[in-house]
């Protein structure tokens, strides 16, 4: 506990943060403890969207299970959708032809510049800045644009299938999502001018809820919360898959620890995504989108299998356990924010209200997520 | 190489075992001077395993490309916390903490993820308890980040991990008196 919380006296009141409250983006709960403006305790309250996605795994086939992958972070869908197809993949066997791993590339990557989109405008809403979440809406709206074309839905994507994507893309999508990367080149420098630049943000984020090196070890942090603690680890580096190795693209880390450090890396991941798009459409190949022979019903050999991507908010792990049968006998789904959020109670001690805002904004809870 | 360093210093801790170790898992590792070849009976009993069905050595190589992970460590469930603090000491994280519920053998399986940031290694860590007495340490104390998973493990299998500051439901509603991940459970 900081030393403010523990010289104060001991008039301390609960205080219920959510949930429903424009701040947790979601049902998520916080039971504080507060000493006036101050946090003693902030305890999350979590389950309030819980629908036990592990056992409604259990209870059917490996691709029906497909769709409820894309309902769990909600903002980042085609990550879920992704991991899931190449943990079943792995156990199964199954190669995906390379023009489909291009597409995958291609949408994930431009779902994950959606979902920071929708962080930055959100998060800056928090801080009590308006307008900048209308602008961040106006461009996340192309993408969405561009990402309904080709999936057919506009948020719960469900766009890739065991061995390959659900159809090829037209070439109105590539022209599209190049005419969206030039467009979102010449806002993001607006974005930085109007924002990152400004004192108020400044003042709110340098030096607020510093999660030290330390900290992300012991709880497991991953994804911009690691990355903002100066860790260089990102799954699309560290372990290698799809066809991430092809490109050439940096990994923003900052050693600052603090709620601006993890705001700057998802602002430098947006500009990293734009490389990776631009460069698997320029190298695209040809082929077909689909693995032949993906037998209708999949029966993994009995044995367990882990598979992990990197998603938004940090590395998404599945794991499967199978008996070789056409159902799982067990699959757990490893969400990043559940580990990242759990750090909150200990980082938020002794904090400004307020400030205890912006660290969990900094931390970017998707709470569908979290429950599962 | 970590992974190399980690499956030494974890071999202290993985079941010991009469079994020998199987052709499989010789034929995976590649520095001749394997731990568990120390451990385990003379190396030339080793193509018989090939022929009858034998129990998977505690301490394994994985098949990376095949598997997703690299080492796999069967503990005992006192163990689990010498582990984590193995583990911690190599700077690895803890990913995930979860149960598999085995109807048949009368168990549970608890089952770690750990990975590392530094250099990619993913080690799994797995122990049994009977399904009678679901108990086993917590490993809170080493890594915090256990606290929500051992928790979440409960609410699903109602393991009991001793030694938790807070067992009450996370993900369940507070009241919840069930464990739905059970084989056996219907609603």
């Amino acid at each position: 506990m900081s030393e403010f919380a523990l010289s104060q006296t001991q008039e301390t009141f609960v205080m219920n943060l959510g949930p429903q409250h424009p701040a947790t983006h979601g049902v998520l709960r916080v039971k504080l403890t507060m000493d006036g403006e101050y946090v003693v305790r902030a305890e999350p309250v979590l389950g309030y969207i819980h629908r036990m996605h592990e056992k409604m795994g259990e209870n059917r086939t490996w691709a029906k299970f497909l769709p409820n992958t894309g309902r769990m972070d909600y903002l980042h869908a085609l990550a879920y959708n992704h991991g899931h197809v190449m943990a079943v993949e792995r156990a199964a066997g199954i190669e995906v032809p390379e023009r489909a791993e291009y597409l995958r590339v291609i949408t994930t990557e431009l779902n994950r510049i959606s979902s920071h989109l929708l962080w930055f405008g959100a998060f800056v809403l928090d801080l009590g800045g308006f307008t900048p979440l209308l602008y961040a809406f106006d461009d996340r709206e192309q993408i969405l644009d561009l990402l309904e074309g080709v999936t057919g839905s506009r948020l719960t994507y469900c766009y890739y299938r065991f061995g390959g994507v659900y159809n090829d893309v037209e070439d109105d999508f590539l022209v599209g999502t190049k005419a969206f990367i030039s467009r979102l080149r010449s806002r993001l420098p607006m974005y930085h001018g109007l924002v990152t630049k400004n004192i108020i943000l400044i003042k709110r984020l340098k030096d607020i809820g510093p999660i030290p090196p330390d900290m992300v070890t012991r709880y497991g942090a991953t994804g911009p919360v690691a990355r903002g603690s100066g860790f260089n680890f990102d799954l699309r580096k560290n372990e290698p898959y799809s066809v991430y190795p092809e490109f050439d693209f940096d990994i923003p880390v900052y050693t600052e620890c603090d709620s601006m450090a993890r705001y700057m890396v998802r602002m430098d991941e947006m500009e990293q995504s734009m490389r990776i798009i631009e460069q698997a459409i320029d190298k695209l190949p040809e082929g077909p989108v689909k693995a032949k022979k993906v037998p209708k019903t999949l029966k993994p050999p009995a044995g367990d299998y882990y598979c992990a991507v990197e998603a938004a908010r940090g590395s998404f792990g599945v794991r499967i356990v199978s008996d070789g049968t056409n159902t799982p006998y067990r699959l757990k789904l490893r969400s990043p924010t559940y580990s990242n959020l759990s750090l909150f109670e200990e980082a938020s001690e002794g904090m400004l209200l307020a400030d205890a805002l912006a660290l969990m904004g900094s931390l970017d809870l998707v709470i569908p997520e979290i429950d599962r | 190489m970590l992974l190399d360093t980690i499956k030494k210093e974890l071999a202290a801790v993985a079941l010991s075992t009469e079994e020998e170790v199987s052709a499989e898992d010789l034929a995976a590792t590649e520095t001749p001077e394997t731990v568990e070849r120390a451990e385990g009976e003379a190396p030339a009993e080793a193509p018989e395993g090939k022929e009858e069905e034998k129990p998977r050595p505690p301490i394994m190589e994985t098949d990376y490309r095949a598997k997703g992970f690299h080492l796999d460590v069967q503990v005992a469930p006192d163990k689990v916390v010498e582990a984590a603090k193995i583990l911690y000491k190599e700077n690895f994280f803890i990913e995930a903490v979860t149960g598999v519920d085995w109807l048949k053998e009368e168990e549970f399986e608890v089952v770690y993820d750990y990975n590392n940031m530094a250099e990619l290694c993913r080690v799994v860590v797995r122990t049994r308890v009977p399904r009678s007495t679901p108990q086993l340490p917590t490993i809170s104390e080493v890594y915090a980040g256990a606290n929500w998973h051992e928790r979440e493990t409960h609410d699903f299998f109602g393991i009991e991990f001793m030694g938790h500051p807070d067992l009450s439901p996370l993900l369940l509603p507070e009241d919840a008196d069930f464990h739905p991940l059970l084989k056996d459970y219907t609603p």
